[in-house]
């Protein structure tokens, strides 16, 4: 096991568009790619329950060609509402470095 | 790039926003690749509905200035097509009338002569009701079905044009094209497609370059320069010392996209799933095998509307005792203020709003932390139908959020404030109101186009 923010690469996220966060997980090589991309801790389950958002509203992409794990997810406060504190969801990422990863 | 006989289409991008600014070396190192016409797109909503609900830019108008002046002069020069879409950030009539007002200072203050065409999309709820009533509006996930009310609680709506008006007003003879509220891709694409070059080959470029430099690496040297041909596309920096690869070029389709194959533009979806992506010397990719499907035209709606207005507090907190039962002390205080706002002020909750966010605790960042905070930054957000009222609570507020003990029978504390007053108003508080699209028979139907001829008194 280890930390998703020590074994990926970069990780980042953004809005893609006022409802939706997309975050992308850039990873070192093949290798941690499939572990990353495989991982149980990342499935939309466990995603949906990090965010607390719906699991069928969780969507994932592999891009082997560039190593990259792309998860996206309707945002928990649309951006600008009252609650929302992260207008680019910039951050949104950050709950994930944490997670141990098989 | 190689050249030769083979029919191509060459956009310059100098950068993914009017105003963000391009390096001149690069910006006149593309100018001298002959390019077939300058585009950039000049908005978004990623920085919130505070643009689109009151109708302004985010960007300086001395910047925007500076950028559209390097771009009026090249084209001058060049002879050819310079289109900005998404004027004015959030693309209303006012920001195309913003855009147009610096046009026509540029070209009195150059001496230009051109032929403007400022293509409008902004859309009241009276032209969209009837829309709504023949069920042409439909939601897109995450939405609900749209209501009258939902659409006159906008205090702007626009539609997000494809490229047919634009390529029309250039059809027209249109030198300079403003546009309000497009797709980023449309901008970018209008003179290839107009031109004939392929759907899948012309979007997927445009989609490369929205955000100029960002598919380079060095990311911050200026845009980049598209040349569509029948099979495909090539793409290099303006920078002679920066670099496309096929790296930097197809990890692009995943930036601000949810699904990074397949993409809806209006009337089109690009499927770049099968794409490829080709080295053709240390600094030019090529892409082949993008394919675009036709679509039934559809026009993305954008709406922002007023909900209130916002009046904060920032105050300070670096007591270790404190910091180290802070949930308590601020759930304490929530309750006390919360009372004493009904009991004093007479209001319910619903009639007002009041959030705390304790930033370098939790406020971003959920998860727990193992240790107190070194310090916290406490954000008290009230929120209210006007804005004295939410000042007006604010300022209740503020010798508890000062002074309110961990215990109650402790010695007064004070805290941190950085401001006189304390209480900072945020003006109204504006919403994104539609995540919906509308299903037009044309695709000029919400567009309006307005023609003149700018800098002609300069020349008497």
């Amino acid at each position: 096991m280890a930390k998703l923010g020590e074994i990926a690469r970069y990780v980042r996220s953004k809005s893609a568009g006022p409802f939706w966060v997309t975050i992308d997980i850039f990873c070192h090589d093949a290798e941690s790619f499939e572990r990353i991309a495989r991982a149980p801790q990342l499935a939309p389950r466990a995603i949906a329950d990090l965010f607390g958002v719906s699991e069928n509203a969780v969507r994932q992409f592999r891009l082997p060609s560039i190593q990259v794990f792309k998860i996206s997810f309707p945002r928990t406060a649309v951006q600008g509402s009252l609650g929302d504190v992260d207008s680019h969801a910039g951050q949104y990422f950050v709950p994930l470095l944490p997670v141990e990863i098989d | 790039m190689h050249e030769g006989d083979t029919p191509r289409c060459k956009v310059l991008v100098p950068s993914g926003v009017l105003g963000a600014g391009c390096n001149d070396e690069a910006f006149q190192r593309g100018v001298a690749l002959a390019p077939d016409c300058l585009a950039i797109d000049g908005g978004s909503t990623d920085s919130g509905p505070h643009y689109l609900g009151t109708g302004t830019s985010k960007m300086t108008r001395q910047a925007t200035k500076h950028d559209l002046r390097q771009m009026m002069l090249a084209r001058d020069r060049l002879g050819v097509p310079l289109l900005v879409g998404s004027c004015g950030t959030c693309g209303t009539d006012s920001g195309v009338d913003w855009m147009a007002g610096i046009a026509r200072e540029i070209a009195r203050e150059e001496g230009l002569i051109a032929r403007l065409a400022l293509v409008y999309s902004e859309v009241s709820a009276d032209d969209l009701l009837p829309l709504l009533g023949a069920g042409k509006i439909d939601p897109l996930d995450p939405a609900l079905p749209l209501t009258r009310e939902r659409l006159l609680e906008c205090d702007h709506i626009v539609g997000l044009l494809g490229y047919e008006p634009l390529a029309d007003a250039i059809a027209k003879g249109a030198d300079i094209i403003l546009s309000g509220r497009t797709t980023d891709t449309a901008v970018l694409s209008a003179v290839p497609l107009m031109r004939g070059f392929p759907a899948g080959a012309s979007w997927h470029a445009a989609k490369t370059a929205e955000c100029g430099g960002l598919c380079t690496v060095h990311t911050r040297m200026g845009g980049v320069m598209l040349s569509i041909d029948a099979d495909g596309f090539d793409i290099e920096p303006l920078h002679a010392a920066n670099q496309c690869t096929p790296y930097t070029v197809s990890a692009h389709l995943l930036y601000e996209n949810s699904d990074p194959f397949r993409l809806r533009e209006p009337g089109v979806l690009l499927d770049a799933s099968d794409a490829r992506y080709d080295a053709v010397d240390e600094r030019t990719v090529r892409v082949t095998g993008s394919r675009a499907e036709k679509m039934p035209y559809t026009v993305k709606l954008e709406g922002s509307g007023a909900a209130g207005y916002r009046t904060m507090v920032f105050s300070a907190i670096a007591d270790p005792k404190l910091l180290a039962r802070f949930d308590e002390w601020l759930g304490n205080l929530d309750a006390f203020l919360r009372a004493g706002i009904a009991r004093v002020l007479g209001l319910e909750e619903g009639d007002y709003g009041i959030e705390f966010r304790p930033y370098g605790k939790d406020a971003v960042n959920k998860t727990p932390a193992a240790t107190p905070p070194h310090e916290v930054g406490l954000m008290t957000l009230v929120w209210a139908p006007t804005q004295e009222l939410a000042t007006e609570i604010a300022k209740y507020c503020n010798p508890y959020i000062l002074h309110f003990p961990l215990n109650l029978d402790d010695p007064l504390p004070s805290f941190a404030f950085p401001f006189s007053p304390a209480e900072v108003e945020l003006g109204r508080h504006y919403e994104f109101k539609l995540n919906h699209v509308v299903r037009i028979d044309r695709p000029d139907e919400l567009a309006r186009t307005h023609f003149e001829t700018i800098g002609e008194t300069a020349h008497g």
